[in-house]
């Protein structure tokens, strides 16, 4: 599907998991960082049942510098992602492959890398208590060898800054 | 008073923080039309210096800290009084700065 560098260049791939998560993200919108600690929650909660993370930072970061491979590093160095690695989709192909409209924009797969939910990690940003459902939703229905309800919900967030 | 909101179309929190805006003006009694102002350039946004949507202004004044970000067409990150981020200015801090320039 696609394979693309962390903050140290280490290539990492969704598969090889029951489900494999992937979260565009950004290091200045107010929607991603809303919803950031739930969905680093979540990761950290699936850890132990063959769910794979991997957040994309997708966004044009020489108009953007905030966004940028530095930026996120730094991100990652003060532990802000966890075990999640922190991706750069510098020419911005992945995210267009897979259509991605916001930061954040949520894609679950299962194991064989069929689409099962695409969205927002949960109805309300700016309320920790949602708790990321619906991204966990669709993960317990995935583990469950169920179809997750919802399996879309809209992408609330940032456009994403093309190049 | 003048009051404007300048918004870019690519963040979808604009019309929470218009709404928020007007009804914040009403209770405060403050009759005044709110000017609505979209950035669609990095020109634009550069000669407007407009870091972010949306952004309030009262009489040319931006009501919060810029926090030094450059102008530039993105989403401006708030934070509510109890630390979270949020798209919007916080309602009741946006009351209290406009109570303190009525």
């Amino acid at each position: 599907m696609f394979s693309l560098p962390d903050t140290e260049g280490k290539l990492h791939s969704p598969g090889d998991a029951t489900a494999t998560v992937v979260v565009f993200t950004a290091n200045h919108c107010p929607y991603a960082l809303g919803w950031h600690d739930r969905i680093i929650d979540a990761a950290r909660d699936y850890a132990g049942k063959d769910v794979k993370f991997l957040a994309i930072s997708p966004n044009d970061a020489e108009r953007y510098p905030a966004d940028a491979p530095l930026a996120n590093a730094e991100r990652v160095a003060k532990g802000e992602f966890g075990d999640v690695p922190y991706l750069y989709d510098e020419d911005q192909s992945v995210a267009r492959s897979l259509d991605a409209k916001t930061t954040p924009d949520i894609f679950v797969f299962d194991n064989e890398l069929e689409l099962r939910y695409r969205g927002a990690p949960d109805a309300d940003y700016k309320d920790p208590v949602q708790n990321a459902a619906w991204l966990r939703g669709a993960l317990d229905a995935v583990l469950a060898g169920k179809q997750p309800d919802p399996s879309e919900t809209e992408p609330v967030g940032c456009s994403i800054k093309w190049k | 008073m003048q009051v404007e909101l300048l918004y870019w179309d690519g963040c979808p929190s604009h019309p929470e923080a218009l709404s928020d805006l007007k009804r914040v003006l009403l209770e405060l009694g403050i009759d005044t039309e709110v000017a609505l102002r979209e950035v669609t350039t990095d020109a634009q946004a550069a000669e407007l210096g407009f870091v972010g949507s949306p952004t309030i202004r009262v009489d040319g004044d931006d009501l919060f800290d810029t926090g030094g970000a450059p102008p530039s067409l993105t989403c401006r990150v708030y934070r509510t009084r109890d630390g979270r981020f949020s798209a919007t200015p916080d309602p009741e801090e946006l009351r209290d700065v406009l109570a303190a320039r009525h």
